[in-house]
């Protein structure tokens, strides 16, 4: 059963065009790991039963199942954010020197902005370094048709094909017309191949294989019909691809466009030649130079890239008006009228501001990590002192220790303690250090939208799957010290840190209270908390808390809808003003 | 003009993403292209929420230059403010009768007052909506949004048809009666305002 018919107009969203292109595209297995802007591409994925789909527990992993469900000889395709693709990188530079067997799609959702990113980083580099073939689609339609076009192009050449979308592409919605699911004959098996498959004994031939692959490629794309030329009217030339494309033609309707869809290996000659034919073109792309560096190799000079427009943030028709038309986006009204902003916060009733307000006290250094809980960093908690990257946090905690600093404490959500703090706690204990590391476990992946990982119990379709033991797990990698501490208990919790920070040898503590958003959690029933306010001295203690159900203001007062009845703003209060709805 | 213009924006939980969408639907069933899409830093409730919405001929951009939008609603009036450069000059804005004061971070700052004068004096046409007043009338207060999309459509070339279709098919059937009344009670204020506007009352 399909979800939608062939030939409707529907409005989609490209993670949900990519979702169905995959369908259409006869994809048999789909992996990924949540990420911000790639998230919704499996759990739309999920919805179709005809592909089989799961969470892996981190990309490299997703990677290498579909990978192995490639070489098996059918379509696969693992999706991620763009960092993802750092940590999958080991297997994505290797693939190529073998090729593959099935389609094998690899997306990656690059954050232009880094709207909700912790670097921002142009993973069309990563095509070229692989030697892979790379796709970019400009809009749903194209997200959805491209994806096609990608599992065509991996099977043609027997190699994987870097699908790059990014936030803009993956989170607009347009109007797609849907088409059929193509029933992929399998006539396409594993042939066992020591010369081809094991590749580090034959890595010299097969890199020689590879080059001679790329060689064919490029000829191959010189007359690719979807890197195509719209002849335009004006004078204007440009070349460009994906979301920058749709900004170009919003401020460039005349101009004659090379829109390229294939964007490694470059249409060498067809490129030299719309140079040759223009006095000027304007090479349009979002993030680093890729097109112009190469355009510029080739001894053209007549572009104009990056000297106009800027390497950082995000494209749109008014970044383009201000490089080009020397027209100025109309400001924002910040300079004449007091815009306060809304900044992110922990929501209320959060549990890991439980567990911030227990570290702060113990006054220690935290290295953090990537999830919601890095607002921690933020005042008035300000409890989180360093964050990088997925599963940083212990190995650099450690490193602070080796370092010389003591009283280091490692804080790693649940599903980020999964995806990478497992090598690194182990090497805590096989290398004698004395790291506390505390897990905020919430039971979900949180950050990017509540989804389920081994720990939770649950699949991406939420069936029920064997319950990773994270208390048995951590006991068997040697760790003797572990507390399941309540962060609702601000007494238990800051007793649960100082014991471990005392203990001599690597300690864990894991925090035991759900997201509020959790499964179960949402529905649960609540009573909050409310103000006695002639009891109130207005110290301001439960504001610095930091919870948005807190109000500001002189006379605190306490949001009765957001308020969960975690307690902790009561237990921060001095003077007993605080008390449960109904209950004073 | 070929193509119409909407930012829509408001505060994390109330309803601007479902109302943009509902607004993006109605659009695909009259409009060759609709583009539609938000524009925030890490969503949450709470935060402030943008979204575009393009349609008519030759839709390329999703996002809306500044300055070019025809209609901004604002859910909520200091994202009035926050937005309102985004507004063509003279277009309209209009604007949800209420305050949500923002989680702050540091010294207190009371809510801003004068925005209505302020966006006024900038040549815009503000007209204030009571919409959650009207939807607490009705007994839900999640209809507001309902209530702002009613007001819209009377400004916009799209029919009530496309409207209502879409409506029916969005919303849970326990909730379709009271936002299709939600839906009426916006068009039936958009009309009178609008009348009054072009009589000069």
């Amino acid at each position: 059963m399909t979800l939608t018919s062939p030939g409707q107009r529907m409005l989609m969203a490209g993670n949900n065009a990519i979702a169905r292109g995959a369908y259409e595209a006869g994809v048999y297995f789909a992996s990924g790991y949540p990420g911000t802007p790639s998230t919704e591409i499996l759990e739309v994925i999920s919805h179709y039963p005809e592909i089989r789909s799961q969470w892996a527990a981190n990309e490299k992993v997703a990677f290498d199942e579909a990978m192995g469900v490639a070489m098996s000889g059918k379509r696969a395709l693992c999706s991620m954010k763009y960092v993802g693709l750092n940590v999958a990188a080991d297997s994505f530079m290797v693939f190529p020197f073998a090729g593959t067997v099935g389609g094998f799609v690899v997306i990656s959702a690059d954050d232009p902005g880094m709207y909700s990113s912790q670097n921002e980083q142009d993973n069309r580099y990563f095509a070229r370094m692989a030697q892979v073939p790379m796709i970019e689609p400009s809009d749903p339609q194209e997200a959805k048709d491209y994806l096609k076009l990608a599992f065509e192009l991996s099977e043609l050449f027997s190699t994987p094909v870097l699908y790059r979308t990014s936030m803009r592409v993956s989170h607009s919605k347009g109007v797609v017309t849907l088409g059929e699911r193509l029933e992929v004959k399998n006539d396409r098996s594993f042939v066992k191949d020591v010369p081809n498959w094991v590749v580090p004994i034959f890595a010299k031939s097969l890199r020689a294989k590879l080059d001679a692959k790329m060689a064919r490629m490029s000829e191959f794309v010189e007359s690719y019909p979807f890197n195509w030329i719209e002849e335009g009217q004006s004078k204007t030339a440009i070349i460009t691809s994906g979301a920058s494309y749709t900004y170009a033609k919003e401020i460039f309707p005349d101009a004659t466009c090379l829109k390229l869809a294939l964007t490694n290996p470059l249409p060498k000659q067809k490129i030299v030649d719309f140079c040759a034919r223009h006095e000027q073109v304007y090479v349009i792309e979002e993030l680093e130079p890729f097109l112009e560096e190469q355009i510029r190799a080739w001894g053209i000079t007549n572009v104009i890239g990056k000297e106009r427009l800027p390497r950082t943030g995000e494209y749109s028709p008014d970044v383009l008006a201000k490089a080009f038309l020397s027209e100025e986006p109309i400001k924002d009204f910040t300079n004449e009228f007091d815009l306060i902003s809304r900044p992110p916060q922990l929501c209320p009733g959060c549990p890991h501001r439980g567990a911030y307000l227990a570290l702060k006290k113990a006054g220690v250094l935290v290295t953090g990590d990537i999830g919601c809980y890095t607002l921690g960093a933020l005042p008035p908690l300000g409890a989180m002192h360093t964050s990088f990257c997925m599963g940083a946090s212990i190995g650099n905690a450690f490193g602070f220790e080796l370092g010389g600093m003591d009283k280091v404490v490692a804080v790693i959500g649940d599903s980020t303690f999964i995806h990478g703090g497992i090598p690194p706690l182990i090497d805590v204990v096989y290398n004698g250090g004395n790291t506390t590391t505390v897990i905020l476990d919430n039971r979900t992946t949180g950050m990017t939208g509540h989804q389920e990982h081994p720990a939770t119990g649950m699949t991406l379709q939420g069936r029920e799957a064997p319950r990773l033991d994270l208390v048995a797990l951590i006991k068997a990698i040697g760790v003797e010290h572990v507390q399941v501490a309540d962060p609702f208990k601000q007494k238990d919790m800051y007793q649960a840190v100082q014991d471990a920070l005392q203990h001599e040898g690597p300690s864990v503590i894991l925090t035991n209270r759900p997201c509020i958003f959790a499964r179960g959690e949402k529905n649960r029933p609540k009573t909050p908390y409310v103000i006695q306010e002639d009891k109130c001295t207005q110290c301001g203690a439960c504001q610095r808390v930091g919870c948005p159900a807190v109000l500001p203001g002189k006379q605190p007062r306490i949001d009765e809808v957001s308020c969960t009845g975690c307690s902790l703003c009561a237990q921060a209060c001095k003077f007993d003003a605080i008390a449960l709805k109904g209950v004073m | 003009m070929a193509v119409t213009n909407v930012l829509l924006c408001g505060v994390g939980g109330q309803g601007v993403l479902l109302a943009s969408e509902v607004l993006a639907l109605v659009a695909v069933e009259e409009k060759a292209e609709v583009k539609q899409t938000e524009v925030h830093g890490v969503a949450q409730r709470g935060g402030s929420v943008v979204s575009h919405l393009r349609f008519g001929e030759g839709v390329y951009s999703p996002t809306v230059r500044t300055g070019e939008a025809d209609i901004l609603v604002a859910f909520e009036r200091l994202e009035a403010v926050r937005y309102g450069h985004y507004v063509k000059p003279g277009g309209l804005i209009l604007i949800n009768d209420v305050e949500i004061m923002p989680g702050q971070i540091g010294e207190y700052k009371p809510y801003p007052t004068g925005i209505m004068e302020f966006l006024r004096s900038k040549g815009f046409t503000v007209q204030t909506i009571p919409a959650t007043a009207e939807a607490k009338a009705l007994g839900n207060l999640r209809v507001g949004s309902l209530i702002l999309l009613g007001v819209l459509s009377v400004y916009l070339d799209l029919s009530l048809r496309a409207w209502e279709s879409v409506i029916r098919r969005r919303i849970p059937e326990r909730l379709l009666d009271v936002n299709l009344k939600a839906f009426q009670v916006g068009v039936e204020l958009g009309r009178s305002q609008a009348q009054a506007a072009v009589s000069g009352v």
